[in-house]
């Protein structure tokens, strides 16, 4: 067991909240079937944290955070332009923001670097994410976000319910289907935004993803899903963080994005629900009961595996 | 040839191969797709370098193609067990790329292979990396590879070009036809990937997701002729290489990012002019009267 | 060989949930059959595994006496209108002209011949005119029609049929029976999933009632009739109260 420094405390602490809250509004947009759109949100806030730096020539979370937010709202609303005004389809149109927005980003990142002071300015450590880059101050405003988050998750707990399960429904029962989604979008983008300096904005999506669908693995609940995927977020965040700490300036993300991954491949072989494990046992049981029901001859059924 | 002419020959051979195939990418609805394998074809790089310790170009294909194709398969496996497409897609390549990602930072970081290189490419040092040809002389490596895979490409697209249509418009009827629909999608996959890994080591991954969907998008809002479709996307790609080159050498900024940028900008002219399906085209007449 | 297509003990499961529980039945040479049976009764999934399309758990088809896939080339399918993309950069013809894809083999391009057996096939359904028409740009009714020229093209001894008529207009539903009744005189085989109640005994000759296993089967005269429609529907049918009086 090592000894944490103080400030390595606070980035855990920080790191663990960052993957609960994720976890939290990654399962939203699960339910919304947009677990691609944070991918391609968090990829188009680079451009902006970079204009975020350019534009006070220093380093300054808030003016990045802002940027970056920002221009994650202007990829969003790409997205939904192309999507509604063309025959191009969503995905195309994720692709074509995601990547336009990237190749922005590194065009502006490169200029950055040439800035007096943005050498070391650690914008790199956004592609790829680098708890290790984070002050004290960035602590606080990580912390404070993603409490936020949380709260308004919680706050609303029964609205958000109906407006995932059936927002038409809710629209009758006054519930505006659109503040709603306007909220949504925001809690999207202020997760992603907060969580690229620790997760980097190309892995920044699996943080989203990874919890909710491992959660899938051992409840049906809704509160209960939403509850696990904030734990495998938050286990996530604090064990990637460790390990990429026990290195000599490794990233972040790639070691939070592993331990999602292996909460997931545990869930995926041995959830409660529809773990593989489980599925198997059913299985048998079916085909049991079904050759039980035949008199059939074997070799004449023909057979397919699911 | 000179310096300049070099790389602009690399980036149109990128913006050809991956136009063709990008056409079939998006008709497919598999963009994301294609940005998953960008990403994951970096693991089978970084393992086959590990296995061979070197970085030759067939080592890397060969571990390109069976990331891609493993990429593929746990998509598929994941969404047959009920997981959303969208979802599987997201978790597979995260996962793999992160491994990828990991390797390199803790085992193979060298010269020879870094993060940032695998992401922005490094076309300004294409130019240096010479093989000599018989008859043609001096070449760069990377743009043999690249004609190479823009000859299996174009061969491939061509020789099964009527399969290649019916299995992306109505896959049900090509199944009831007795065309292999599975094995088509496995071979499309392994296009994707070695246009992927091809273009990778000249442009990084992102200027090749660029490269894919950007053009065919574009000329989607062109054309209701697949044929017209496709030689227009390739065109695209190159115009946006062209483009991306010379603004970046008049900004001083990266090239790959500026060309992957340049696609955006050819998108949204179509997007907004295209005379056909573009926004214009709704102002002068109400989108259900033809 | 006296059948067209024989289905025997066939069992399918989508996801979890069992579709098709013990379906056996027997088809004979120039019929025009309809599949009916409420939502989810398994009727498209029915095409499906006959067609190899979707997996069975078990049971055997065989269609003109030997397993499907060494008789594809003489079976055609007419998938659900809203299973394809119709903003597809292709036209008309081409569209049709898929159906010849499978005679025309590997490698080689459409050639003019088979452009005019296309042609043919879109004039009988009345959209000679339409040939180089996006797709998207049809209405419905002729979207339905330029999937029927593409089964025709085919040439096929047996077809299936997936809600050819569903939100078409009804000078298409004639031209799509008009059509049917003449493959069933020419002696071919055709399997319609329908879901219009109304039409059955106007327009077809056997029906197949369906709710995850046969209910009934046989010649409509004899077999649609109040009893076997309660059984096939259940509860679930409200509305029949006023055409069965």
């Amino acid at each position: 067991m090592m000894i944490l420094s103080a400030n390595t405390q606070w980035v855990l602490l920080s790191t663990m909240m960052l993957g609960m809250a994720a976890g939290v509004v990654g399962c939203f947009a699960y339910w919304k079937r947009q677990s691609l759109m944070s991918d391609a949100l968090s990829h188009a806030a680079l451009p902006g944290v970079v204009a975020g730096f350019a534009v006070l020539g220093t380093k300054s979370l808030p003016f990045m955070l802002g940027g970056a937010a920002l221009s994650a709202l202007l990829g969003a609303l790409f997205i939904q332009w192309i999507r509604t005004s063309s025959r191009v389809k969503e995905d195309a149109a994720m692709g074509i923001v995601l990547s336009v927005f990237f190749g922005l980003g590194i065009m502006l990142l490169t200029l950055a670097n040439r800035l007096p002071g943005g050498q070391q300015s650690g914008l790199d450590s956004f592609i790829f994410g680098q708890s290790a880059s984070m002050v004290r101050q960035d602590v606080y405003t990580m912390l404070g976000v993603t409490l936020l988050v949380l709260i308004v998750t919680l706050v609303a707990w029964k609205e958000w319910k109906l407006f995932l399960f059936d927002p038409q429904f809710g629209g009758g029962l006054g519930l505006s289907g659109r503040v709603m989604n306007l909220l949504y979008m925001v809690l999207l983008v202020l997760v992603i935004v907060i969580g690229i300096q620790a997760a980097g904005v190309i892995l920044m999506a699996a943080l989203l993803i990874m919890p909710g669908v491992s959660a899938r693995y051992w409840t049906h609940s809704y509160g209960g899903m939403i509850g696990l995927a904030a734990l495998f977020g938050g286990a996530s965040g604090a064990v990637g963080t460790l390990v990429s700490a026990s290195g000599n300036g490794w990233p972040t993300g790639p070691f939070i994005v592993l331990t999602a991954s292996v909460l997931f491949v545990i869930s995926l072989t041995l959830g409660t629900s529809k773990g593989l494990l489980v599925m198997l046992l059913q299985h048998r049981a079916q085909r049991a009961a079904l050759t039980k029901q035949h008199t059939h001859p074997a070799h004449e059924t023909v057979e397919r595996g699911g | 040839m000179s310096y300049t002419g070099w790389i602009l020959l690399t980036a149109s051979l990128v913006g050809l191969s991956c136009g063709f195939i990008g056409v079939l990418l998006i008709l497919r609805r598999m963009a994301m797709m294609a940005d998953a394998i960008s990403h994951t074809v970096l693991l089978g790089i970084v393992v086959a370098y590990l296995v061979t310790r070197e970085l030759s170009g067939v080592h890397m294909l060969i571990g390109a193609v069976t990331a891609g194709l493993l990429t593929s398969l746990f998509v598929q496996w994941l969404h047959a067990r009920g997981v959303q497409q969208e979802a599987s897609i997201g978790v597979v390549f995260t996962s793999l790329f992160a491994i990828g990602v990991v390797l390199i930072a803790t085992k193979v970081g060298n010269a020879h292979l870094d993060i940032q290189h695998t992401l922005m490419g490094e076309i300004t040092y294409i130019p240096w990396e010479l093989t000599e040809l018989p008859w043609i002389g001096a070449v760069p490596e990377a743009v043999v590879l690249l004609s190479g895979v823009l000859v299996v490409v174009v061969g491939v697209i061509l020789a099964f070009y009527k399969e290649w249509k019916i299995t992306s418009f109505d896959p049900a009827l090509a199944a009831s036809l007795g065309i292999p629909v599975v094995l088509m999608h496995y071979v499309f996959m392994s296009l994707v990937s070695i246009t992927t890994v091809a273009a990778f080591d000249a442009v990084g991954a992102i200027m090749v997701v660029a490269m894919l969907i950007t053009p065919a998008a574009a000329a989607y809002l062109w054309t209701d002729r697949l044929l017209v479709m496709m030689g227009l996307s390739g065109v695209f790609g190159v115009i946006a290489a062209f483009m991306g080159y010379y603004i970046a050498v008049w900004l001083d900024t990266s090239i790959s990012g500026s060309m992957a940028f340049s696609t955006g900008i050819i998108f949204m002219i179509s997007f907004l002019f295209s005379p056909r399906h573009g926004l214009a085209s709704r102002l002068v007449r109400p989108a259900d009267q033809i | 060989m006296d059948r067209v297509l024989s289905v025997e003990q066939l069992n399918a499961s989508y996801r979890k949930n069992k579709v098709l529980d013990n379906v056996s039945f027997e088809v004979l040479p120039g019929t025009l059959t309809a599949i009916v049976g409420p939502n989810g009764a398994g009727k498209s999934t029915l095409l499906k595994a006959i067609l190899d399309l979707h997996p069975r758990l078990s049971g055997v088809v065989s269609c003109f006496g030997s397993p499907y896939a060494q008789v594809k080339s003489r079976i055609g399918y007419v998938p659900q209108r809203g299973s394809v993309d119709w903003d597809f950069p292709t036209n008309a013809l081409d569209v049709v002209m898929m159906g010849l894809y499978g005679k025309i083999g590997w490698l080689k391009w459409p050639k003019r011949k088979h452009r005019e057996l296309a042609l043919a096939a879109l004039e009988e359904m009345g959209l000679g005119n339409y040939a180089d028409r996006q797709i998207s740009q049809l209405s419905g009714g002729q979207q339905q029609r330029v999937f029927l020229a593409r089964a025709l093209v085919q040439d096929a001894d047996l077809y299936f049929l997936d809600e050819p008529l569903a939100g078409v207009d009804a000078a298409t539903e004639k031209v799509i029976m008009d059509t049917l009744n003449t493959l069933k005189n020419k002696g071919r085989t055709v399997m319609v999933v329908h879901h219009d109640l109304q039409t059955v005994e106007e327009y077809f000759d056997h029906v197949l009632m369906l709710n995850r296993t046969v209910i009934a089967h046989g010649k409509t005269a004899d077999t649609f009739n109040q009893a076997n429609i309660m059984r096939t529907y259940g509860g679930s049918l409200r509305w029949m109260g006023d055409r069965l009086g």
